[in-house]
């Protein structure tokens, strides 16, 4: 048992300071325990979100030092005896009070997207799939939808980004859907387009935050990329074909067409 | 006189209250049908309820990885686990339709795990006689969720977040004309008026200290429920699970799934030894190995051997860690070892329960393909719940139904693993179905009664303009105590009655129960809004568990060791009285239907072969 010094954001989107609080830290609590001790005992009305406290529902989002960080999953011992820590709501959503933010903005992305869609005739059969062939799928399903990819993604950061990009997850979900063996919607168009796949520009800042250790850039964005290229910036690729052998174009493409995804 | 003339008012067709399995397919399946409008409620976000945490799978006879199973068997599991009590209708239409609903998930975009043939895989779990539960890694609830959430969103149903249900309302004749909520993060009230409503609500885990369950469980529907006159069944029947996590303290009850064992983990005590070979229930001992040799032989698929004693039903296994524990045989914290670090490559483990890999590596720093796990019993699910009607989900009040946890019967004196996510869709759809016909039926909307309104309103404001008064976290951490200790998982007369007692008392401390703060996203006051709820909730668990003078599943009584068969003729009923107070009575059960019957009570050898003969009814052999 030791006493720590938390410092927590009070307020709303207006309005608001960080409020410091001392709390007893006892082995093996998260922050997310930490906030409910100083709920329960010195602040009734701070507000928080949280369900299920084991990293599987994704509702205990917050900045932690200014990190993105699932409450529930974040140990105490982690950090220093004495250092204080700040504990701040998502930084790129409205603040609704405290340390709970206005995330409406990204069930809208996911409405926009055109959803699973299976022929009739597979579904009178029966799906045959092979786990080889879902493995790739199943990664991104593994997503808890914590909003913290969103949170980093500087795109969405800039709040006018939001206008013209979905964000990495609902890359990775679109993703999922364009690999499914049993999907027959053509979604490309509206990759490059109505979800801005061009916005990002491959800083993996949202891999590196996602609690669940998806490879978003590298296997849903980047994949996405390559298929908007393949389909509408052909001739620059015609034109790389043209240049290099297939020997060079294999060691050389993914260095240009990861110079080309900056751009598309 | 509070005005309400301000209030927003909203009016549909079928309302759900309750976005998890069991909601959102209500949901989905209402708004299939023409010109019905249909709303869904949720207390979280849309995706976060307590069904992303189930992890095992969903119990459906596809018969893909053993090609003898059937609904027949699933039926007779399913029965035999919930030691008879089941509701028989109910039991029957589950393992009928479990397997028709699971594809259809998959035709919604749900990714099974898949068996080498490319069809849907299925494990072995607790009390089911085949592997039969289609899973994706340990994260079946998430996917489930996801794929309704996904495939819900377009269907055009009215979705209204983090809303707070506060109490039914209903017309001059005594049906459902609405429900009066208040959104969580406003503080705002909002009237839904309605012609049927829906309770996917959940049950009431957090009446107990170590629970699996988060802070929604509260029985919110049970208590609206109940104070709408609607019956409550089967209440003390409390699913303790085996495998929760009892160290760190912080995340003690956090839920190990059984599919640890399902994949071959076995249970030690502190000498080391496999206990779960003392602990074989006579009924089960034909169909469980009795040697760790042929226990081995059957998780290498060695279809002759008999399932290792680690996958009797949950009640059993919970009672004998509890037996070792207080015997003084328990582990360093408190619990059993279980162990499948010995009994499974770490590359298998990863593979297959990845979430389990993860959740203790980072919550209690134990790297689970290398040591044992400390497990012991947490609070995990309400078999009783409001009674319903088999056929159409229909509880004693007209207008309003009620599925998955919230709905009584279907699992009788326990539940076995992977029968929730199963049930969830299959009674989700058949109310949302159900629903939408009653409601077509109503012409035009039912009258809500102003006068109702407001008081409801006022029960809920009064909380926060109250000068002072007591701590609602206070009343609750007592109620938590309260259950834990005296109606846990072993319960005798003298401690049920002490809780009762207690319970009383807090009802008189509720009355004065006071929040501070504004009413905007203020969680001190949410948790007073769902004191009533939890406190009719372990009311009715308390007086049931008392009346109830025999042990059966979940419901141990150490003054009553012993099923008794007169018991077995009857159900258990909550329901308020006259004078305002709970009534607690014995109802005799319905008649079964002989052929229901004689399925569930015939010997395994008999229905498989009879099964067998079935199948080949079907496809002939070439």
């Amino acid at each position: 048992m030791s006493l720590r010094n938390f410092k927590i954001y009070r307020g709303d989107d207006e309005r608001g300071e960080l409020v410091s609080y001392q709390c007893e830290v006892s082995e093996g609590m998260v922050v997310l325990d930490v906030i409910h001790r100083i709920q329960a005992d010195q602040a009734n009305d701070l507000a928080c979100r949280w369900n299920c406290k084991a990293g599987k529902c994704g509702s205990c989002s917050i900045e932690i030092n200014g990190k993105p960080r699932l409450g529930c999953m974040t140990r105490m011992n982690e950090f220093e005896e004495d250092q204080t820590l700040t504990i701040t709501p998502l930084k790129s959503f409205p603040v609704i009070r405290d340390i709970v933010t206005d995330v409406s903005w990204n069930y809208k992305q996911n409405e926009e997207i055109t959803p699973f869609s299976p022929s009739e005739e597979d579904k009178k059969k029966g799906f045959v799939m092979m786990q080889k062939d879902v493995e790739r799928v199943q990664e991104f399903r593994k997503c808890i939808e914590c909003n913290l990819c969103q949170n980093m993604c500087h795109v969405i950061r800039d709040n006018e980004g939001k206008e013209n990009f979905s964000g990495p997850r609902y890359m990775a979900r679109l993703a999922s859907l364009e690999m499914h063996p049993m999907d027959r919607a053509d979604r490309i168009g509206d990759i490059k387009d109505k979800h801005g796949s061009g916005m990002c520009n491959i800083t993996r800042c949202c891999t590196e935050v996602c609690p669940e250790g998806i490879q978003i850039t590298d296997d849903a964005i980047i994949p996405l990329k390559e298929r908007v290229v393949d389909r509408y910036y052909d001739p620059v690729m015609m034109l790389f074909r043209k240049i290099f052998s297939k020997k060079e174009r294999d060691k050389t493409k993914s260095k240009v067409s990861s110079f080309l995804k900056m751009f598309f | 006189m509070l005005d309400i003339s301000g209030i927003k008012r909203l009016q549909f067709d079928v309302l759900v209250i309750g976005a998890g399995g069991a909601g959102l397919s209500a949901a989905i399946a209402a708004s299939q049908e023409e010109d019905i409008r249909v709303g869904l409620v949720c207390k979280s976000l849309l995706g976060k309820a307590h069904t992303v945490m189930a992890e095992g799978g969903m119990a459906a006879a596809l018969a893909n990885v053993d090609e003898r199973d059937d609904w027949k068997i699933h039926f007779r599991d399913t029965m035999r686990g919930g030691k008879m009590l089941n509701n028989w209708k109910m039991a029957e239409i589950h393992a009928r339709n479990a397997p028709e609903r699971v594809r259809e998930l998959e035709h919604w975009g749900a990714v099974f795990d898949r068996t080498r043939d490319g069809l849907i895989n299925q494990r072995n779990f607790g009390g089911h006689r085949y592997p039969r539960l289609a899973h994706v890694g340990d994260r079946t609830g998430l996917e489930m969720i996801r794929t309704l959430q996904d495939h819900g969103i377009h269907q055009g149903i009215d979705i209204q977040m983090e809303c707070t249900a506060l109490d039914i309302l209903k017309d001059e004749s005594g049906k459902v004309s609405g429900i009066v909520c208040m959104y969580r993060e406003t503080g705002e009230f909002i009237i839904f008026e309605t012609k049927s409503l829906i309770f996917a609500t959940g049950g009431a885990g957090k009446s107990w200290e170590v629970t699996s369950n988060s802070w929604e469980y509260t029985g919110d529907g049970y208590g609206m429920a109940y104070e709408a006159g609607a019956e409550l069944i089967d209440m003390e029947f409390n699913q303790f699970h085996p495998t929760g996590m009892v160290w760190p303290p912080s995340v003690k009850g956090i839920l190990v799934t059984e599919g640890v064992r399902g994949e071959g983990g076995i249970l030690k005590n502190s000498e080391g030894k496999r206990f779960m070979f003392d602990y074989i229930p006579e009924k089960f001992a034909n169909e469980t190995a009795d040697t760790e040799e042929e226990a081995a032989r059957w998780l290498e698929g060695d279809k002759t051997a008999r399932r290792p004693p680690e996958l009797l039903t949950r009640d059993v296994v919970a009672r004998a860690i509890n037996t070792e524990v207080k015997a003084g045989r328990g582990s360093e914290h408190g619990g059993a070892y279980l162990d499948i670090a010995t009994q499974r490559s770490a590359e298998d483990i990863k593979k297959k329960l990845p979430s389990m890999y993860h959740q203790f590596k980072v919550l209690a720093e134990l790297d689970i393909t290398k040591q044992p796990m400390e497990v012991g019993p947490t609070c995990h699910y309400f078999m009783g719940g409001i009674k319903v009607e088999a056929e159409t989900s229909m509880t004693t009040v007209e207008g309003l139904f009620a599925c998955g946890e919230a709905a009584g019967g279907m699992h009788g004196a326990n539940r076995l693993g992977g029968n929730s996510l199963s049930d969830l869709l299959v009674f989700g759809n058949l109310s949302g179905v159900e629903a939408a016909k009653y409601s077509r039926k109503i012409k035009g909307m039912p009258k809500v009664d102003d006068k109702d309104i407001k008081r409801i309103i006022q029960s809920a404001t009064s909380i926060l303009n109250r000068e002072k008064g007591n701590n609602p976290y206070l009343i609750h951490e007592d109620l938590q105590k309260n259950m834990q200790y005296n109606v846990g998982i072993i319960r005798t007369k003298n401690e049920i009655v002490d809780g009762i007692s207690k319970i009383d008392k807090m009802k008189g401390e509720f009355k004065e129960v006071k929040a501070a703060g504004s009413s905007q996203f203020n969680p001190g006051w949410h948790e007073a809004l769902a004191l009533r709820n939890l406190l009719i909730s372990s009311e009715a668990v308390a007086k049931s568990a008392l009346l109830r003078e025999e042990s059966r599943g979940a419901h141990t009584r150490e003054d009553f060791p012993d099923e008794n068969k007169n018991w077995l003729e009857y159900n258990i009923i909550n329901r308020k009285g006259k004078d305002g107070k709970m009534e607690t009575i014995k109802e005799k059960r319905g008649n079964a239907d002989p052929e229901l019957k004689r399925i569930a009570n015939a010997s395994i050898e008999e229905l498989e072969i009879e099964v067998k003969i079935d199948h080949e009814k079907i496809m002939p052999k070439v």
